[in-house]
């Protein structure tokens, strides 16, 4: 088995346009939900 | 079975530098579109006019789905482990996305039988290899904090029906003039078949997205500055591997689904119960002091309980570890369902906080596990031991429902009961949760006769597809 690790050193540049781009693209669906939720749920406070 | 090269384990090994933050919203992908499971009451009531059935039967596509789930997570575990993520989110993706067109078709043409095949059968496939797609590439990439990065991916799913439930109204909205999605209102069945086309594509390109981007870390690579050593310290957690086939003859395995079975068990009770719960608990005279609106609203709530749960308890199960994480979810839980039974119709606040609280130790048990199982069975075939513990979900899917409605009906007509009606289900869960508490008390480490042999001097190639040159 080889001794040399593969140790992360940080991640590249380039990738983080990447990283940014995959959170934004499952954030905006989850940030909908969870406004569509809280609007619900105040109801339990104001219904 | 082998799969197309393109979408091979030993195709998607990251190279130097990568980023492993991308690794949690190609999970999230996979796991915000299956969540859609816990969405389907939005249409339920407009399927059971369309095809002119009853509940049951309609209720029979969901429950389908949900076997499927475990079963397909225990048949195809090894499966998922052996032939990485990316192969097993797209086959995820295919089947989810399949289920729901050939549902279309079925609502199209009027035949539900194609509806139990597309959504029921083929969705459920999705379903379970959907779900434990990710996990064990997520605790891979996170050797340093397994509990906060399984914990994002489950919290998805949570998120999923939050976000399915109002896309699917404004869907129907969009697809039948007279629908405008206000309580009462039934939408046409044609536009719950164009709803399941359109989400059926859209999950497609969303899940394909996931897979597109995952990657599994090289067989060496460690995060910076993280010396597994140091994990090691921790009692229960092992840098051994046990495979699936030996974990299922473990004890521990076992106790470990008594603990998720009655923590399931005893969350669903309340789940499925939610809003005509709360109006029973404070109903005096017949009329209740909750109105419908605010039931509804008490539903939210406690989806966004479940939601957070997954991923706050999960997360602080890497600093105090797993163990004592599930004497909480099920010792404190014991405590919380007394308090329920005992003084939770005394206010609504106190209700509402007392349910909140049970279903995100509900949400957490569902979202620690697979660290728990990586603690004690090591990595190497994390997914496949997941995806049979999960028959325990669908276990306590229909147990729960049963206990809870089966003591309600002997207690009086819906619409009629009040708190003390609950107080025997609710005594019951107790009893459930204590059951649980002593099987996690019993979890002790894995004996040394179930490890897999050390494998020594194995090219990295082999060792990624799983395939490993053994000596001991």
């Amino acid at each position: 088995m080889s001794t040399a690790r593969t140790d992360d050193r940080g991640p590249q540049e380039g990738s983080k346009g990447l990283v940014a781009f995959a959170w934004t693209l499952v954030g905006i669906p989850l940030v909908y939900g969870l406004y569509n939720t809280v609007k619900a749920a105040s109801a339990l406070f104001t219904g | 079975m082998a799969v197309p090269s393109f979408l091979a384990r030993e195709r998607i090994v990251a190279k130097p530098g990568f980023n492993r933050w991308l690794i949690p919203p190609a999970a999230l992908a996979v796991h915000l579109s299956i969540g859609q499971a816990y969405a389907t009451s939005v249409y339920k009531v407009a399927l059971v006019e369309h095809f002119n059935a009853s509940l049951t039967e309609i209720g029979i596509i969901f429950s389908l789905a949900i076997v499927m789930l475990g079963v397909s997570a225990a048949l195809f575990g090894t499966w998922v482990d052996k032939n990485g993520p990316r192969a097993a989110m797209a086959t995820a993706a295919v089947f989810w996305s399949a289920g729901f067109i050939v549902g279309s078709l079925g609502i199209f043409t009027n035949q539900l039988w194609l509806v139990y095949l597309g959504y029921g059968v083929l969705g459920g496939i999705g379903l379970g290899i959907g779900y434990i797609s990710p996990v064990s590439t997520l605790i891979k990439w996170f050797p340093d904090r397994p509990g906060l990065a399984t914990g994002m991916a489950i919290m998805g799913f949570g998120g999923g029906a939050m976000v399915a439930s109002p896309l699917s109204r404004q869907l129907m909205n969009w697809y039948d003039d007279d629908y405008t999605g206000a309580a009462g209102e039934v939408a046409s069945g044609n536009s719950v078949g164009f709803l399941f086309l359109t989400l059926g594509l859209v999950y497609l390109v969303f899940m394909l997205f996931g897979a597109f981007i995952v990657r599994v870390p090289a067989a060496d690579w460690r995060p910076h500055g993280f010396d597994p050593a140091t994990v090691k310290q921790k009692s229960l957690v092992t840098t051994e591997n046990v495979s699936a086939n030996n974990a299922i003859k473990t004890p521990q395995f076992w106790l470990l689904w008594t603990v998720l079975f009655c923590n399931v068990t005893a969350g669903i009770g309340i789940l499925e119960q939610a809003a005509p719960m709360i109006q029973d608990f404070f109903r005096e005279g017949g009329t209740s002091a909750v109105a419908a609106a605010a039931a509804a609203g008490f539903v939210g709530l406690l989806s966004l309980f479940n939601m957070a749960g997954r991923f706050v308890w999960s997360s602080t199960s890497d600093y105090i570890g797993r163990k004592p994480i599930y004497m909480v979810y099920l010792g404190v839980g014991i405590v919380l369902y007394i308090g329920l039974a005992t003084i939770g119709s005394s206010a609504v606040w106190l209700f509402v906080a007392l349910a909140a609280v049970i279903i995100s130790f509900y949400g957490g048990g569902f979202a620690t596990v697979p660290a728990y199982l990586r603690d004690l069975f090591g990595t190497y075939q994390v997914g496949a031991i997941h995806g049979r513990l999960l028959t325990a979900w669908a276990a306590a899917g229909i147990a729960g429902p049963l206990i809870i409605n089966g003591i309600l009906d002997m207690q009086g007509e819906p619409g009629n009961l009040v708190a003390s009606d609950y107080r025997p289900a609710l005594f019951i869960m107790v009893g459930i949760l204590a059951v649980g508490f002593v099987a996690n008390l019993l979890i002790k480490p894995v004996a040394e006769k179930y490890f897999e042999p050390k494998p020594t001097d194995v090219p990295e190639a082999a060792s990624t597809t799983g395939d490993r040159s053994l000596t001991r």
